[in-house]
């Protein structure tokens, strides 16, 4: 979030005054004390028609073929350059919503809080929720908080899920992915990770590292409406990375994948965080990226359209479907030698040197 | 960028290629010593690039192949039963010991931390004083410096609750113990630059001209390995056997003298066992008496009982050379990344793991 949007966020939404600083078991027990944190805080800054009945789920209508998708979120530190826990939940099942197709519109929003969690950062991540919703035209209809005692969670974790008509235009799915489909990357890789890292590390560098959480569902849909069918199929390079995700699809689909490392956008102040805390960009965590697996033919149009979108500056064509080596990505090293990508094990570790 | 694409030049890379192409004569196996040149060489690709007369043998400097097993045990214990905080590099934390490894402990509840430096460690000790911190010091003569530093730091500092379970290994000695084995086919090496810029390239002067091998102090990007290569092959073509330094920006003869002087402060060489290969005279560094206080394994009581290795895993083998992970029957079947029988497929630099990857077996 800009430092502009933090401003307006202050102005817009001071937080209530309260007679507790931190959050504590009471706060999730379901008595005055949360009605307390939730009439003040969540129901009041999310406030829309369908929330404010207050009932024990939402009344929704639904025409024609829907998506839906859910995701749990849980980040050190819950605030890091660029965003915060908050906006990171709401972006995330919206952009899995666009990923299928979807205009996302309603979204579920749950917390596990751990006792002890001052409730200045609660409101903070509140009101990021809240424009991050403005930002993405959905709107949060049904939720829960649970409060944990102290050492049971990690400051807060956030689950929500997400509710959206299907574009009529929309025809996304793995099946459809063909040889000779270009892969196009919608920006910079492995910021988001590297942001994270960068602060666990106490790293600096001459500007920021600064994540890339934000919604994808304006990009995606004008993306559809303009290209349709021609756009076989969307995914966006979470957790994992870029690496991950396309030997997914690359083994789910039984295609080969042929990537061109030289191709690939990435920040020089990320790259060289990469460098030097012995990490791969391709396995690290993207959140404001998607991959579009697109027709040969309607390939340069979609990125020379995509590169007019906010979102999609550094947009690049990566690689090509291949019908040789099903199952196999294959990339071109920078020097012109293949390596092949696999899934990493777990988590990436750092190498001793 | 600076320093990184400079030395990733697809034009360079082409003409060193042909240039090794042009200059060899006959087959010829070259053994990269360092685990961090066999990352360079799988995840550039090299080792296709090269003709089919060039074979690169992957040597045992992979830090986290070479811990003894018994050591690993002994770090598990501490982090399970001292209810110590045991900092360790990355990389270690998947490593098998004889029952588990140390992310399963760390799943259990033990207190196991990632970190990039020991000086952290200390750090954690300090903002801990009621919590005893053992820092797992594994590695090269690279890593010495700054364990060592930590053991120093901690002293000056009266931090009394920090230690090291050091388990150091010296490039120079494992050399010569590759050469030495009956079965070595191995023509010329790679030495490793890092280590190098630590120690220099002294001790590389005598094991050249003993065993008439060429060496060749070489870096890690794409292009440094390259040249190390055809360094090597030029050698080799005219039956020299020198020490040649490829890294020569970064490495100087005599290395770092005042690494090598904290390294002398603190550690003073030893037997070493090796895992897979078994023990090396003067080929590791125990902790000297003087900082006795910061040995772990004088601080606690941790005799283990050694564990008998997977005896279907030939980690030695491999790391000496003699046997390609291919030709190991568990390779890809029962031993792979995510349930490695031994060391060697745990990083990202051990031979068998990178032969897997690179190779694109799919995981079932």
């Amino acid at each position: 979030m800009s430092e502009n949007n933090k401003i307006r966020m202050q102005l817009q939404c001071p937080m209530p005054k309260l007679d507790f600083d931190v959050i504590t078991l009471g706060h999730g027990s379901g008595g005055v004390l949360t009605n307390k944190l939730l009439d003040s805080g969540v129901f009041n800054l999310l406030s829309n028609e369908i929330l404010d009945e207050h009932h024990d789920g939402a009344f929704l209508e639904f025409k024609g073929k829907t998506a839906f998708s859910t995701d749990s979120f849980l980040v050190s530190p819950i605030f890091f350059p660029g965003g915060n826990i908050g906006e990171l939940a709401i972006n995330g099942t919206v952009n899995d919503l666009a990923m299928c197709g979807a205009t996302p519109k309603y979204l579920s929003l749950s917390f596990i809080i751990e006792e002890g969690l001052p409730v200045k950062e609660f409101w903070d991540i509140l009101v990021s929720i809240k424009f991050a919703c403005e930002k993405a035209g959905v709107q949060v209809v049904t939720g829960d908080t649970k409060v944990v005692e102290k050492g049971k969670g990690d400051k807060i974790f956030v689950n929500t899920s997400g509710v959206g008509p299907i574009h009529p235009k929309a025809n996304i799915r793995a099946k459809n992915v063909t040889a000779g489909d270009k892969i196009i990357i919608s920006g910079n890789i492995a910021s988001h990770g590297m942001a994270i890292m960068s602060v666990r590390e106490g790293l600096e560098f001459d500007s920021e590292i600064k994540s890339d959480t934000t919604n994808l569902n304006h990009t995606i849909i004008s993306l559809i409406e303009q290209f349709g069918e021609n756009i076989h199929l969307l995914t966006d390079p979470t957790r994992g990375g870029v690496a991950t995700v396309l030997k997914e699809i690359a083994q789910s689909s039984a295609i080969g994948i042929d990537l061109i490392q030289r191709d690939f956008p990435i920040d020089e102040q990320v790259a060289s965080a990469c460098e030097l805390l012995g990490l791969d960009p391709l396995y690290v965590a993207n959140e404001g990226l998607f991959i579009a697996f697109v027709s040969q033919s309607e390939a340069d149009t979609v990125l020379a359209k995509l590169r007019e979108d906010e979102n999609g500056k550094n947009a690049q064509i990566i690689g090509t479907v291949v019908a040789e080596h099903p199952k196999q990505v294959i990339m071109k090293s920078a020097i012109g030698g293949k390596r092949v990508i696999s899934m990493l094990p777990g988590e990436q570790l750092p190498r001793i040197c | 960028m600076k320093y990184m694409s400079e030395y990733r030049d697809p034009e360079l890379a082409k003409k060193y290629l042909e240039e090794i192409k042009n200059t060899v004569s006959r087959p010829w196996s070259i053994m990269e010593v360092c685990g961090g040149q066999t990352h360079s060489l799988v995840k550039n690709g090299i080792i296709d690039m090269l003709p089919d007369s060039v074979t690169m043998i992957h040597g045992p400097g992979c830090p986290v192949c070479v811990t003894p097993l018994n050591l690993i045990d002994k770090a598990i214990y501490l982090a399970e039963e001292k209810d110590v905080i045991l900092c360790s590099f990355g990389d270690m934390l998947r490593v098998p010991g004889s029952k588990k490894n140390l992310l399963e402990v760390k799943a259990e509840g033990a207190d196991v931390r990632i970190l990039y430096s020991p000086l952290e460690a200390v750090k954690i000790a300090e903002d801990n004083p009621d919590r005893e911190v053992v820092f797992f010091a594994v590695g090269f003569e690279t890593t010495a410096p700054a364990n060592a530093l930590s053991v120093v730091h901690a002293h000056r500092r009266g931090v009394k609750n920090y230690s090291i379970l050091a388990s150091h290994v010296l490039v120079p000695p494992a050399i010569k113990a590759v050469i030495d084995d009956e079965e070595s086919t191995i023509d010329g090496f790679l030495a490793a630059g890092h280590v190098c810029t630590i120690m220099g390239n002294s001790e590389y002067h005598p094991i050249s001209a003993e065993f008439k091998v060429p060496i060749v102090v070489t870096g890690f990007e794409p292009l440094d390995v390259l040249q190390g290569i055809l360094m090597v092959i030029r050698q080799l073509e005219q039956s020299k056997s020198e020490v040649e330094n490829q890294y020569a920006r970064i490495v100087r003869e005599d290395g770092n003298p005042d690494a090598q002087k904290v390294i002398n402060e603190v550690f003073e060489i030893r037997n070493q066992m090796w895992r897979g290969i078994g023990e090396i005279p003067e080929s590791g560094y125990a902790v000297r008496e003087k900082y006795a206080a910061f040995d772990a394994t004088k601080k606690y009581d941790v005799t283990i009982e050694e564990a008998p290795e997977n005896p279907d895993c030939i980690s030695g083998l491999i790391m000496k050379g003699i046997k390609k992970p291919f030709e190991c029957t568990q390779f890809g079947k029962k031993c792979k990344p995510t349930n490695p029988l031994g060391a060697p497929m745990v990083s990202s630099e051990g031979a068998c793991a990178a032969y897997y990857h690179f190779s694109g077996l799919v995981e079932a």
